[in-house]
């Protein structure tokens, strides 16, 4: 009797390990720094992607509120959890996860992702965005920032002066506008800057752009995102045409954006997750660029701020608010 | 919660106890409510992250931000007893600058230190996993503060700051001058700040201008979460108690990450609502003591 049963514990072992094997379920931890249209976007289109591609997987989110602090317990938290991977969204997140590798050597040995990163090798995430080399790699969002302008000479043709708007606060930013200059340089159009630390200062700042820029740009910023209409109000005042690297901010008031959808940025970094969870080897996964941009375009804010969008330009838009 | 989570929350009481230290300097020995620690704090990791990157040794780099961090807060009692403005004020001129001269330190607002050598790596190479090596060498640097911190209110210099805390009037009429005093407390309280800083910064891997945002909730909240639990009957009690404070605070963090309470699960954005409650509790449970002793 006694030996039956322990056949019987056996064979079901035997059977539990085998459907274990044909249906694994996967642990992933998320360290997301802030709750952000963006960012949620973000986390449902990579939960979304891994759930088409049939994976089975148990999610611990975790937000870190936008402190720093809580970015870091959080990062120690998942060394506790012990997942088979981890998705960090946005810079300090994916900092404060990458920092933990060197303190709990067991976390070397899970795969870390990234996801709305916009300078991976500036944040020091990886050393080269083709052969990250470490046990990290994911999906940067850096903007073209140089096929914005040429989206804005397209509707501008005669494009001298550009202002823009930004928080120089923000490690994207910097990037941005540093990246901004250059294009602009290559192109022959001076570049204006009006730097501002919070959203109240935005207003002012856009106005001190009236009388030198023919048209304002904003990049990825969130401090000046966030204020969007005021500077939608000053574009109307002095008749400058706003361009946004966001389609989000078109229907609040910006002519033009050339920009991605978070979402698919999310599934992007899904099909990253399940190539690795297929067997890629992380280290050898390139660092990827956000692919498909979509142009936005907003004729009554055009109207309102002295902008001709050329028929050219409104036959290649994939959202028209009219 | 995890040896992890509890190991991480037991890390950032420690190293934000020396913080909280500072703001216990200011908020309850002077009695002057400073804003500058939410700039200070960065300061210090600024300065730190660039003395390294620039090939100072880590340990070095805490002595050029603490050092920084001193004149920051002289700039605030500067401010207040030699030009009249308010102390709140002042200490908030002081933090908006800042925010401006942390980005002109950095070069930027953020500076990686991933990969690269700080104060823990001597540790770890010496064997000692990383999770443990923090919290030690935290405690060490957070018991030496204290112990500093409790001699030096003994001295005359510190007795002259209990006393301007306590009755400017009376101190003022035994010749001492308060407005040194000030200048010096606040200096020390942001020095000890600032090394905070710079520790955390090495610790977490990057320095960031908004890593300041909330420094002052976190100090207070710690200060009187403290205060509450351990008590400050002697001197040497409170300044304890700001560290148990500290852990007690990021203790309640590391819970509210991992709550689940039967089939209802929290939500992340439900951390900060969780963190307050546990605050108010934390604040409330002497008072209900005593009325449960008295029924």
């Amino acid at each position: 009797m006694k030996r039956l049963s322990i056949l019987t514990v056996l064979a079901l072992a035997a059977c539990l390990t085998a459907t274990a094997a044909w249906a694994k379920t996967y642990t992933v931890s998320v360290n997301q720094f802030v709750e952000h249209p963006a960012l949620d976007a973000v986390l449902k289109g990579l939960q979304d992607s891994l759930k088409e591609q049939g994976f089975e997987v148990k999610y611990n989110v975790h937000n870190a509120q936008a402190n720093m602090a809580t970015a870091n317990q959080i990062a120690q938290a998942i060394a506790g959890e012990k997942p088979d991977m981890v998705v960090a969204i946005a810079t300090p997140s994916a900092q404060a996860c990458a920092q933990i590798i060197k303190k709990a050597p067991h976390m070397a040995q899970v795969p870390l992702l990234f996801s709305a990163v916009t300078d991976p090798k500036g944040a020091g995430l990886v050393d080269d965005l083709q052969a990250p080399g470490a046990n990290i790699s994911g999906v940067s969002d850096m903007t073209p920032v140089d096929r914005h302008l040429e989206m804005i000479m397209e509707i501008m043709p005669g494009l001298t002066d550009l202002g823009v708007v930004y928080n120089s606060g923000e490690a994207n930013s910097k990037t941005l506008v540093g990246m901004l200059r250059e294009a602009c340089q290559a192109k022959g159009v001076t570049l204006h800057e009006a730097s501002v630390a919070k959203t109240a200062d935005a207003y002012q700042a856009t106005k001190s752009l009236a009388g030198r820029a023919q048209a304002v740009y904003v990049p990825t910023d969130n401090t000046v995102i966030a204020a969007l209409e005021s500077l939608v109000k000053v574009c109307e005042q002095n008749k400058m045409p706003l361009f946004a690297a966001d389609v989000d901010s078109v229907p609040r008031g910006a002519v033009a954006a050339l920009g991605f959808d978070y979402y698919l940025h999310g599934k992007q970094t899904g099909a990253m997750a399940g190539r690795i969870f297929g067997g890629a080897a992380v280290a050898e996964t390139p660092v990827e660029f956000q692919q498909g941009m979509s142009l936005h375009l907003n004729l009554p804010a055009a109207a309102a701020q002295g902008a001709n969008i050329p028929e050219a330009v409104r036959a290649k838009a994939d959202k028209v608010v009219e | 919660m995890s040896l992890f989570a509890l190991l991480g929350a037991l890390e950032q009481g420690l190293v934000y106890g020396i913080m909280v230290l500072g703001v216990y300097l200011t908020f309850r020995i002077l009695d002057f409510p400073d804003l500058t620690v939410d700039g200070s704090l960065p300061l210090g990791a600024a300065v730190s992250a660039v003395c390294i990157t620039s090939g100072m040794h880590p340990a070095l780099s805490l002595l050029a931000a603490m050092g920084a961090g001193f004149v920051a807060g002289m700039v605030t009692g500067l401010l207040n007893t030699k030009l009249g403005i308010l102390h709140l004020l002042a200490s908030i001129l002081t933090m908006t600058a800042l925010y401006s001269i942390n980005i002109r330190i950095m070069g930027g607002p953020n500076v990686s230190l991933l990969g690269v050598d700080t104060v823990l790596d001597p540790l770890m190479r010496a064997g000692l996993p990383g999770y443990y090596a923090s919290p030690l060498l935290f405690a060490a640097l957070a018991g030496a503060v204290v112990l500093a911190l409790i001699w030096f209110l003994y001295t005359e210099l510190g007795q002259a700051m209990l006393a301007t805390g306590d009755n400017r009037q009376m101190i003022t009429s035994q010749g001492v001058d308060t407005h040194k005093v000030i200048i010096f407390g606040v200096g020390l309280s942001n020095a000890l700040v600032a090394l905070a800083g710079g520790l955390i910064a090495q610790n977490q891997g990057a320095a960031d201008v908004n890593m300041g945002v909330g420094t002052i909730v976190a100090g207070l909240a710690s200060v009187i979460v403290g205060e509450t639990v351990f008590g400050n009957r002697s001197l040497p009690r409170a300044v304890v108690a700001a560290i148990v404070g500290s852990i007690i605070y990021r203790v309640a963090i590391a819970l509210a990450l991992g709550l689940k309470v039967g089939s209802f699960t929290f939500t992340p954005s439900d951390l900060n609502l969780i963190t307050a409650l546990l605050v108010v509790v934390a604040l409330t449970a002497p008072r209900l003591k005593k009325r449960l002793r008295k029924c």
